[in-house]
Parts: C-alpha cells; structure tokens; sequence
C-alpha cells in the first residue's frame, strides 16, 4: 500500500452543505499532509481504534482510512448533526467504513473508551472568539470559534487525553499561533505527554501548525 | 451504528447516571452490510470489546444464542470464533431506533445510522 493520503472526492457536497458544515480549509489540508507525512509511524503503530473529534465534511478520517484501509477501527465524532450527516455520506462517497457518533467531545464514550485509542486527530475550532461566540444554535460558528485565545474548546480535551489513550496512543491536534503553542506543550506536560510541531505552514492570516503528542515513557 | 460503536456508549454523562451502560437497543431499522473479514484486526479489536455487552446487544437485535458467552480461549486461531465476532461487531448495523439509558430509560435516537448522543445542558 502506498504511504500517500488521497484527497477524497467531495464532489457530494454543495454550498448549502457548507452554510451548516466547516468547508475544508487550509487546516483540514495541513492535518491531512501532516498524518500523509505519518503514515510510516502510524502503520507501525498498528492501530485499532483510530479517533477523530470534530470530523465536519470528514475529508480527514476519510483520507487517513482510505489509505490505513481495514486493519483499524475508525469513529468520527462531531457536536454538529449536519456534520455528523455529511461525513457519513463522505465516507460512502468514498467507500471507507467510518463510525460517526454526534455528540460533544468524549462525554457519552466514557469510561468506555478508557486506554483504547490508539490513535486521536483533532482539528479544533481554534479561532479567538468572545465567549458567547460559541454559540449552540449556531452549528457553522461551533466549527471555528474558539473562545478566549481559541483555546475553550481543546481545554476541555486535554485532561481527557491520559485517560483515553492507549498506551502507545498518539495525539495529532491543529493549532494556529495565537492558541500559544507552548502554553499548550506545557498544560500537555503537566499530565506528562510531549509534543512537538510536525508540520507549520502560513495561510493568509493564520499560522498554522499540527502538534504530535505522545506519552512519556517512564 | 455498527455494535461495535454501540459497545463503547454510554449515559453515563448525565445527571444521576451511575454506570449507564450498556445502552439497551430498540432497533426500527437493522442493516446488515459485508465488510471485508480481517482476522488480525478482530483479535486486536476484541481485546478492546466489551463481550457481555456485546452479547447483550445481540441478543437486543434478537440473535439468541448466537454468539459464546465468553471469549474463547485461544481466539486468535480460532477462525469461525473471529468470523462471528466480526459478523456481529462490523456488519450488523442499526440504521434507525433508539439507545435506552439502562437506569433513567433516557433515549437517544439513531437516525440513517448516526447516534445523536447530544444531552440537554440540564441533564448533564
């Protein structure tokens, strides 16, 4: 199998798709060359259960299975129905098995979940908002705003990620600059997992950057 | 949602919730679709399942009987075991019905295979 990640074909999806659901940007792109340059590891990571939080059009989980193909387990979870919708049609689109559930972050997959993923892609919504940005009832505004240095939302996964992961477990999450990439290593550290920048690219405005993290081995 | 997914839910979130699961399955609309058999990933995969739940859920969907109680020994080699459980975790699916919270009888919805597993803010 080649170590390269298609783009998957999103020719299902329209404008009024993208008026509920985050259209794949730039940082979609990023995380997708980021797991492409990760293939080799991943696969000798071996993982079973693959998870990715806030999957929107699913473009990623839909690569990266595409590419894995059936040695692994794949569940998408979003907080957005429409998005939960429209990966499952990304996925048929494009013949890969994902599993989506619709809820926010973890919550209903605990404790069950706990040290079983092996491996967890997160693209967060990153962009510093006020508060009241995050808004419910707004399913296209849960997709990007972040809150308070864009960092509301991953600030809740975070303490999760010990819990959750397996013990070779590794965490890919995507940042832009103003999230303070070494605030983030340093809450990471605190429950002793490291990370590190694998990938960084300017877009317009933003400076994006995937972040790879894994348990310290002691 | 295949029962493999239905195996790591929970209701465990909400309010006064003390285990929540397994989640109890009222299927309206079961899909049974073929996914490629890959013996090496299902050994990795039941070391991950939770198997009384699964048999539970089984048994939900009326399929009595149809799988061992237990984990048998030596499963890795055990090819018709292996085929059975990746008959039940991979290729049943329930497109449409409800999960039942064992303890408050709470349901969350399958709709065309994706279980909406949103609580309100007041049952969490």
């Amino acid at each position: 199998m080649m170590d390269k990640i298609e783009t998957p074909d999103l020719s299902h999806l329209n404008s009024t798709d993208y008026e509920n659901v985050y259209e794949p940007a730039e940082d979609s792109f990023l995380m997708l060359d980021a797991l492409e340059s990760e293939i080799p590891f991943i696969k000798s990571l071996k993982p079973t259960i693959c998870l990715e939080i806030g999957s929107g059009s699913g473009i990623v989980l839909t690569g990266l299975a595409k590419c894995l193909g059936s040695c692994c387990a794949y569940f998408s979870i979003d907080i957005n129905p429409h998005a939960a919708q429209v990966t499952r049609k990304t996925a048929c689109k494009n013949s890969v098995c994902l599993e989506v559930v619709n809820c926010d972050l973890v919550g209903p997959l605990l404790p069950q979940i706990q040290n079983k993923v092996d491996m967890l892609v997160f693209n967060p919504p990153y962009v510093p908002t006020d508060e009241n940005e995050i808004d419910p009832l707004s399913p296209i505004a849960l997709s990007w705003a972040g809150g308070f240095r864009g960092r509301t939302v991953m600030d809740r996964l975070f303490p999760l990620i010990p819990q959750i992961m397996s013990p070779s477990g590794v965490f890919y999450l995507l940042i832009v600059k103003e999230n303070d990439e070494e605030d983030i290593l340093n809450v990471m550290k605190s429950f002793s997992w490291r990370g590190s920048v694998i990938i960084e690219r300017k877009a317009g405005r933003e400076f994006l950057k995937v972040l790879k993290f894994e348990r310290v081995k002691v | 949602m295949k029962l493999l997914t239905h195996n790591i839910l929970t209701s465990k979130c909400l309010k006064g919730v003390t285990v929540g699961y397994p989640l109890g399955i009222v299927a309206k609309e079961v899909k049974v679709n073929e996914v490629d058999f890959n013996p090496e990933f299902i050994s990795r995969m039941i070391q991950k399942v939770d198997w009384p739940a699964l048999c539970k859920a089984a048994e939900n969907l009326g399929h009595t009987d149809e799988l061992p109680q237990t984990v048998v020994d030596d499963y890795e080699n055990n090819e018709e075991f292996l085929k059975k459980a990746h008959h039940f975790l991979m290729e049943i699916e329930v497109m449409n019905g409800d999960l039942i919270c064992p303890e408050t009888g709470r349901k969350f919805p399958v709709t065309d295979g994706i279980p909406n597993m949103l609580a309100n803010e007041d049952e969490v």
